[in-house]
């Protein structure tokens, strides 16, 4: 097993005007720039409509949620810890450090949503839920076995993974129940949360590449072929999750094109190309627009179909001029 | 009016060293230039009538989601005289800033965002973006 030998081996002091990687301050300044506590949101404003969700969309809901406090505590206590060791570079390990505490607090998130939005009994059954459904189960297990094993790449696969493919069965229903104009404030949370996870993926399928450069091309297409096998996997078990959840409401074939989506992405972030072809990947026009709330003007100016496209005056432009 | 000229414009294109933008122009398979990722590397020079694409950088701010070598690119009125149009990269995680360089490009230039795709592109993406080009340039204006 190839492990990377030119880990940090001791700690020194971090010098963030000496920089190996301009990448590493790059993500540093994103994600600092974007950080944000639950507490900015106004969720109370949701209480009337989740009063309006039947008994069957509460519950849907608050499930949906606890699965990702587990993917997000998963990520947070040992998903980016486990890079750590990894990293090349003192500030690569300073932007886990960043990401751990940032899903501490999107794990923190969701128990904010319940206890404004939820009864203590619902919550518990939830929980009770979480640890009792298989699907739910068994994606943990598939991540942490590969946080576990001693191959750096694969580290990197499962925690793109995790961030880029299987938090979006869950966060689809929070975009769906937005494009319906119900629990809006929770959507507006849900998006600064979705918005974090793809600087993470990026960042994390970033020094995947990086690292995956250095490897023997024999070792290449091995872990190439192992993360194509780790995602059908993951895939698989996905399907599964969501029936389990959402075919009581009759969604379950409408999550399944963000999933093959999103499973894209994932694949993406990490150098490789998509899977699943773009028939499979036809997500409801209305949940991409609740993820891009005021961004719906179709840009595909060469198609003719665009509904708009932004044409402005010529100006004479300056350094200064970009700077706003 | 009739076209101007049968062979595409240029792409004059930017990607970091995360090389997204990168294997998107490269699958593509048109004349194109990459634009330096060093300030000190002799600056490119537009010599005929281009498509700039570039990635959106940033949290999903306005301020510093144009990078700063497509900024230094265009503070030279030569460059921004020939361009015709702008591609932008991208992540809809970002909601309404999905794409955003390409908007502030196309205001400030005057020119239309031709096109938006996410990190790589898809076949799909580079199909419409491949045949758009050609299209856009021989169609009568």
């Amino acid at each position: 097993m190839t492990t990377a030998t030119s880990r940090l081996t001791r700690v020194h002091a971090i010098n963030w005007n000496r920089l190996e990687d301009d990448k590493d301050l790059e993500v540093w300044n994103r994600l600092t720039s974007n950080f944000w506590l639950p507490e900015k949101v106004p969720l109370s404003n949701d209480i009337p409509s989740w009063n309006t969700l039947s008994e069957p969309e509460r519950r849907l809901t608050i499930r949906v949620f606890t699965g990702l406090t587990l993917l997000d505590t998963i990520q947070s206590s040992v998903g980016a810890p486990t890079l750590m060791p990894d990293a090349m570079t003192p500030h690569e390990e300073a932007v886990y450090a960043n990401i751990a505490f940032m899903e501490a607090v999107h794990a923190r998130s969701y128990s904010s949503i319940f206890s404004t939005l939820c009864t203590t009994r619902e919550v518990d059954d939830a929980f009770r839920w979480s640890e009792e459904n298989p699907a739910l189960q068994t994606k943990a297990e598939l991540i942490l076995e590969r946080y576990r094993a001693d191959d750096p790449l694969m580290r990197k696969v499962a925690s793109v993974f995790l961030e880029s493919f299987l938090f979006y069965s869950g966060f689809y229903l929070p975009m769906y129940w937005s494009s319906h104009a119900k629990l809006t404030n929770t959507a507006d949370l849900i998006r600064l949360i979705i918005r974090d996870e793809a600087v993470h993926g990026y960042y994390i399928g970033y020094k995947f590449q990086q690292a995956l450069a250095e490897a023997s091309p024999e070792r290449r297409e091995a872990v190439k072929a192992y993360a194509y096998d780790l995602l059908l996997a993951l895939y698989d078990n996905e399907v599964a999750y969501t029936e389990s959840l959402y075919d009581e409401v009759g969604l379950a074939e409408d999550v399944k094109a963000f999933l093959h989506y999103n499973a894209n992405k994932a694949l993406m972030n990490l150098g490789f190309e998509g899977l699943f072809p773009a028939e499979l990947c036809d997500v409801d026009p209305t949940i991409l627009a609740a993820l891009s709330p005021g961004a719906d003007e179709n840009h595909d100016f060469f198609s003719g179909s665009g509904s708009s496209y932004v044409i402005g005056r010529t100006v004479a432009t300056e350094d200064e001029d970009w700077a706003f | 009016m009739a076209a101007v000229s049968t062979s595409p414009p240029e792409l004059i294109y930017f990607s970091t060293r995360s090389g997204n933008t990168h294997r998107f122009i490269q699958k593509l398979d048109l004349p194109a230039r990459r634009l330096p990722l060093e300030r000190e590397a002799p600056a490119l020079e537009a010599t005929g009538p281009f498509v700039l694409v570039t990635p959106t950088y940033g949290g999903g701010e306005a301020r510093g989601a144009v990078p700063a070598p497509v900024i230094r690119f265009l503070n030279d009125a030569g460059n921004r005289a020939l361009l015709v149009g702008v591609i932008a990269a991208g992540n809809t995680n970002f909601g309404a800033a999905y794409g955003l360089a390409g908007r502030i490009i196309a205001e400030k230039c005057g020119v239309p965002l031709l096109y938006r795709f996410e990190l790589l592109g898809t076949d799909e993406d580079v199909t419409r973006v491949r045949k758009g080009v050609r299209e856009f340039w021989t169609r009568p204006s």
